[in-house]
């Protein structure tokens, strides 16, 4: 017998304030676990018609889930979450794009009709658990030159995109890394990012506890002249630079993930329609031009194409990617449509938590542009990947009819 | 002020900051060296959502985890003065709009170090360590900005008094324990506690905390309980408490929360109905016998009317009373002796000899032997095997045992789950087959030595040789019993008391041949028991029955000599727990004799046994109070089977207190010469855990000091001066 998929929607997101990782950081000590349970915490709070029994998957990326990042995340912060023990969790591990991955993952029971109601995220502590802890690489790597080392350290791989695309300066990835502190700084001031952050509390043995209520990467008034002096850690005289990538940070994300039918009968906003995702391996080597193909195949399922994306959220893992991107499909580096609240590079890119922030943010746009129809969730993914999924704008008056071919 | 604490008796309590050893108390020799643990107050300012201005938000922490609480010693309460001190002028100067105070994680603050208390050596310095305190907490309660309190964990005697003196107060639901001991050690809450307390959640609330529940065994109050109790305005999960403390203070300080609060009445018949009632209970707990409590009632009494500085002035001279008296010292004792001696049992051997334990048998399925069944069920989670002469004695037990779950169950103590696996546990056979593979089996069969020495031949022909043979005899030799046995070094005494699952002492006896790997296992299922495990050499009736038998006998003398029964039982008010006839009638007047005799027949010279207690055992009398109009009366029945002597020697109360506690410290001194126990220590820890004596007495030697009835029959002290009493 045939069965109907259900329409998928975005009901709301939050995420802490995003931190430097390490000694100094904010939440230098403060658990990932609690981070990500202060979201789901928030959500809760924020809807109080959602019944916690409704939910009924609760997913949590990390990418390196050991420690106060293993066990189970996902059922671990559901339970220290307060939701009842009928609530199942799991665990997500897509490097960069993992609370992507954990919103199409339960997108995709609910689209099935397994489940109405979820709960996806993601969290990275890189100040507890710095990239690669604990990593074993198969020998076989090396032996069978299946794959360049380079293709694990992230910040080779944007050095290698420099060198695939020379059209992608140095000079341009600092000016895209300069509109990206300019845009962020300007959205603060508008009160853009502020609604969608939950406060943390941060304890610190000598400072006593504090409050974390904004990002603390961010450095606004960077300028071009400022980016030029950095050195590039990655080779030398190369191109990547602290400056034009995002830094190693601390947060989490979570959102509420809805059966278009669920939403109604509770009551639950609809902030955003699922249209279509996809997920698309890149030679490791270049990981940065994995969102091209993946936005490629996404559009193409959808029956779109670029020019019906009227809003992007992209991850700004390096500069160099979404510049790669961006001249791909012939958006100008400083595209208007592209991160209207800046990106990773000036807010930090806790790498599993990443993907929701792009979405509650592209969420709130769809709210400011309601003539905007199609938004575009993109990032690339460590070890040669991308992902992108294609939103439609509800306050848009063509909301839930055929699109135009 | 004052921090600390736990139960005195058996209760498992949660592994929580609540139950952390204090800092508290001194010990075992005269305080020297004292060093703080200093706790910080660290400042950081938090940007309060909604434009409600910023919060200084300070921290209470020692630089420990939970298991070292923050507490309040000299240094402590200059720090925090000096930080309120900064505040004050910030909050002038307008950079701040409110001050939160929150602790450590899992702990606020459990109140004053009360090694640094007792180092005051006049009763000025006393009275500067009480001042001290007071200005500190005023400080903060006069902060130009609203003030916060934020309760996240255990909060206890200045802990709590510290939160009193802000504004407002939120309280986590995980708070495993808030309470104001001081009362239980020997102190009253007196950095501002008598007179908030009241002013806050009115008298007969605020007596809860100050008298009530110290009087019931320290007992202390969950987070949610203070909630309700109306210490705290408003109860937050613990997942996210302080976000959601510092959201509400914003809106609080924006008016967007009203903070509603019951009306506290001034009407004096309601303070007074309040105190009354108080009072009534803290005369039945010391027999007005222990200064502190009534001390707190005063407080309270005059807070209704007093001022605020008339009342810390006041709490400020009691407090430097108490701290001065020897009630206050004997109470920091005996708190040291159950919270720490009695983890690290005097003698014991090295904890790593003892054998593990993956099945217990017990020879009896009486009612003595079906709870040792249940509690070794519960606690060592193994399988019990009972066994005894016929069918129907071991469904007689085992029906107890399953019962007995029942009615955990019923009272959602333990879930069904539980509940199926205890039953499961416990099992009854008429043969000891069942034992062959017991790693640790006891006896609890009639108190005769022939019927025992049986019990053991048979036991032996089944357990392996390594299994332990534990005794539960309240008298019989235990080197005895084990002789002619094919491993005597396997049989130790294992002597608990009635009833078996509320009594918190384990005398533990060693046999002349009891090994190594016996005792430590012994030691090691003790703890396990959670029960008080003392080392007693194997002597006549141990510790707490010579004593007491002592005790008993003398007593029984006296009014076989002509003293009236009410008259003697009137002279411990505040020693025991219960006046010796009534407790003859709790005991049972044949156990009573029974241990009397067997003493007697020990040591003929000094136990008495009493013709008229064997009269009333012949008559079968089970008590020598009747209740008939709700007072006790001596049955006159009882009455009448005392032989009244031909030249009655009748004595007053004083005598006879006299007399009888002359007799304790003699049996004590000989039994810390016989090598009883290792220790005036343990025998004290024993009392206080196995007789109920009292805290501020000490047990039983540092009140026999302070009375001076140890120089007087003995020639000399059980403990230097300055251990359980104030410093010569």
């Amino acid at each position: 017998m045939p069965r109907t998929l259900r329409e998928v929607v975005f009901v709301d997101g939050v995420r802490t304030p995003f931190g430097k990782a390490g000694q100094k950081g904010i939440y230098a000590q403060t658990r990932a676990d609690d981070l990500v349970i202060k979201c789901i915490r928030e959500l809760l709070r924020r809807h109080p018609e959602l019944p916690p029994e409704r939910v009924e998957e609760v997913a949590i990326a990390a990418t390196t889930q050991i420690g106060d990042q293993g066990l189970t995340l996902g059922r671990m912060a559901a339970l220290l979450s307060g939701l009842p023990t009928t609530t199942p969790g799991y665990s997500i591990d897509r490097m960069c794009a993992g609370a992507m991955t954990a919103v199409t993952t339960v997108a995709s029971s609910i689209a099935f009709g397994a489940i109405d109601v979820a709960i996806a995220g993601g969290v990275e502590h890189m100040g507890r658990h710095p990239m690669g802890e604990g990593v074993d690489p198969n020998p076989r790597i090396v032996a069978e030159k299946l794959v360049d080392p380079s293709a694990l350290v992230m910040g080779s791989t944007a050095e290698n995109l420099h060198d695939r695309y020379p059209s992608l300066t140095r000079e341009r990835s600092d000016a895209y890394a300069v509109g990206s502190q300019d845009k962020l700084a300007k959205a603060y001031a508008n009160n853009q990012i502020q609604p969608d952050l939950v406060p943390v509390a941060t304890r610190h043995q000598e400072l006593g506890f504090g409050l974390a209520t904004e990002d603390e990467p961010p450095r606004p008034g960077t300028t071009v002249h400022d980016l030029a002096q950095l050195k590039t850690p990655f080779r030398p005289h190369g191109n990547v630079t602290a400056g034009n990538s995002a830094g190693l940070n601390d947060g989490a994300t979570a959102c509420i993930l809805a059966s278009a039918d669920a939403a109604q009968e509770l009551g639950l906003p609809v902030r955003m329609g699922l249209r279509d995702f996809a997920f698309v391996g890149v030679e490791p080597e270049v990981m940065g031009i994995g969102p091209v193909p993946a936005a490629e195949k996404a559009l193409r399922k959808a029956g779109l194409s670029i020019d019906d994306i009227g809003l992007f959220e992209l991850n700004e893992a390096f500069a160099v990617q979404v510049v790669a991107f961006l001249e791909h499909f012939g958006l100008a580096d400083d595209d208007p449509r592209v991160n209207q609240y800046g990106g990773a590079i000036a807010t930090g890119h806790p790498l599993a938590a990443s993907g929701v922030r792009l979405m509650t943010q592209l969420a709130r746009q769809f709210e400011e542009h309601p003539d905007v129809r199609y938004g575009m969730t993109a990032m690339c993914i460590g070890i040669g990947m991308g992902g992108a999924v294609i939103w439609e704008n509800p306050h848009h008056a063509d909301y839930g009819r055929e699109a135009a071919a | 002020m004052t921090q600390a604490t736990t139960r005195t008796d058996s209760t498992p309590a949660t592994e929580t900051a609540a139950t952390a050893p204090p800092n508290a108390g001194t010990p075992a020799s005269v305080p020297t060296g004292f060093e703080e643990v200093v706790t910080h107050t660290p400042v950081r300012d938090i940007p309060l959502p909604g434009g409600a201005g910023v919060l200084a938000l300070v921290t209470l922490d020692n630089g420990f985890d939970h298991t070292k609480p923050n507490t309040f010693g000299p240094q402590t309460i200059a720090g925090l003065r000096a930080t309120v001190e900064r505040l004050a002028q910030r909050a002038a100067d307008g950079e701040i709009h409110a001050v939160g105070i929150t602790g450590k994680p899992f702990v606020f603050a459990v109140g004053a170090d009360l090694k640094a208390v007792v180092q005051a050596t006049s009763r000025d310095e006393a009275l500067e360590v009480a001042r001290a305190g007071h200005a500190a907490f005023a400080a903060v309660t006069d902060l130009p900005v609203p003030t916060f309190a934020f309760l996240n964990g255990a909060a206890m005697g200045g802990g709590v008094e510290l939160a009193l003196a802000a504004d407002y107060r939120t309280i986590s639901a995980g708070v495993p324990a808030l309470a104001l001991p001081e009362t239980f050690l020997g102190l009253v809450p007196g950095w501002g506690g008598c007179y908030l307390l009241p002013h806050l959640v009115g008298p007969a609330n605020a007596l809860t905390v100050i008298i009530e529940n110290p009087m019931n065994t320290n007992r202390m109050l969950k987070g949610p309980q203070a909630f309700q109790l109306g210490i705290a305005d408003v109860m937050f999960d613990p997942a996210d408490f302080l976000e959601e403390s510092l959201r509400w203070a914003a809106s609080v300080l924006t008016d967007e929360t009203t903070v509603q609060r019951e009306e506290v009445s001034r009407d004096e018949s309601e303070w007074k109905a309040a105190l009354a009632a108080a009072k009534t209970l803290v005369d039945l707990k010391t027999g007005g016998k222990a200064p502190a409590p009534y001390r707190a009632l005063e407080l309270v009494r005059a807070a209704r009317t007093s001022t605020r500085d008339e009342a810390f002035a006041a709490e400020d001279e009691a407090l430097a009373d108490l701290v001065m008296g020897d009630e206050l010292r004997a109470g920091l004792y005996s708190f040291d002796l159950v919270q720490r001696r009695s983890k690290r049992p005097a003698g014991a051997p090295d904890k790593a000899l003892a054998r593990r334990v993956t099945k217990v048998g017990i020879v009896g399925a009486g009612l003595m032997a079906s709870q040792l069944a249940l509690l070794f069920a519960q606690r060592l989670e193994v399988p019990v095997v009972m066994t005894d002469l016929d069918e129907a004695r071991v469904a007689k037990g085992v029906g107890y045992v399953q019962g007995e779950v029942d009615k955990l169950l019923a009272k959602h103590r333990v879930s069904a789950d539980r509940a199926n696996r205890l039953k499961a546990l416990v099992t009854g056979a008429t043969t000891k087959d069942g034992f062959a593979d017991a790693d640790f089996v006891i006896e609890a069969v009639f108190e005769e030595m022939s019927v025992k020495k049986q019990v053991w031949h048979e036991v032996e022909a089944v357990v392996s040789p390594e299994c332990v043979l534990a005794t539960n005899t309240s008298s019989l030799s235990v080197s005895e019993m084990a002789a002619g046995l094919a491993h005597p070094e396997r049989v130790v005494g294992f002597h608990f008391f009635n009833p078996v699952a509320v009594m918190p002492l384990l005398e533990i006896i060693r046999g002349q041949q009891t090994d190594d790997a016996t005792l430590a296992t012994a030691f090691a299922i003790g703890t396990t028991l959670k029960k008080t495990t003392i080392l007693v050499k194997d002597s006549p009736s141990f510790v707490v029955n010579r004593l007491l038998g002592r005790f008993m006998g003398e007593v029984a003398k006296v009014v076989d000599e002509g003293t009236p029964i009410e008259v003697a039982d009137r002279a411990f008010t505040g020693l025991a727990p219960m006046p010796p006839f009534v407790l003859l009638g709790l005991v049972g007047p044949a156990i009573a004799l029974h241990n009397n005799e067997t003493l007697a027949k020990a040591f003929p010279d000094r136990f008495y046994v009493s013709p008229n207690l064997r009269r009333v055992v012949e008559a079968r009398k089970q008590a020598i109070y009747g209740w008939p109009q709700g007072r006790p009366v001596v049955d006159p029945e009882v009455e009448a089977l005392f032989e009244k002597p031909a030249d009655p020697v009748v004595l007053t109360t004083e005598e006879v207190r006299e007399r009888v506690l002359g007799v304790l410290a003699d049996e004590a001194r000989r039994m810390l010469d016989e090598g009883v126990v290792q220790a005036p220590m343990d025998l004290d820890l024993a009392m206080i855990t196995g007789a109920g004596f009292q805290f501020w007495n000490g047990g039983l030697t540092p009140l026999l000091d302070r009375e001076g009835v140890s120089e007087r029959v003995n020639g000399r002290r059980f403990l230097p001066p300055g251990v359980a009493s104030v410093p010569a």
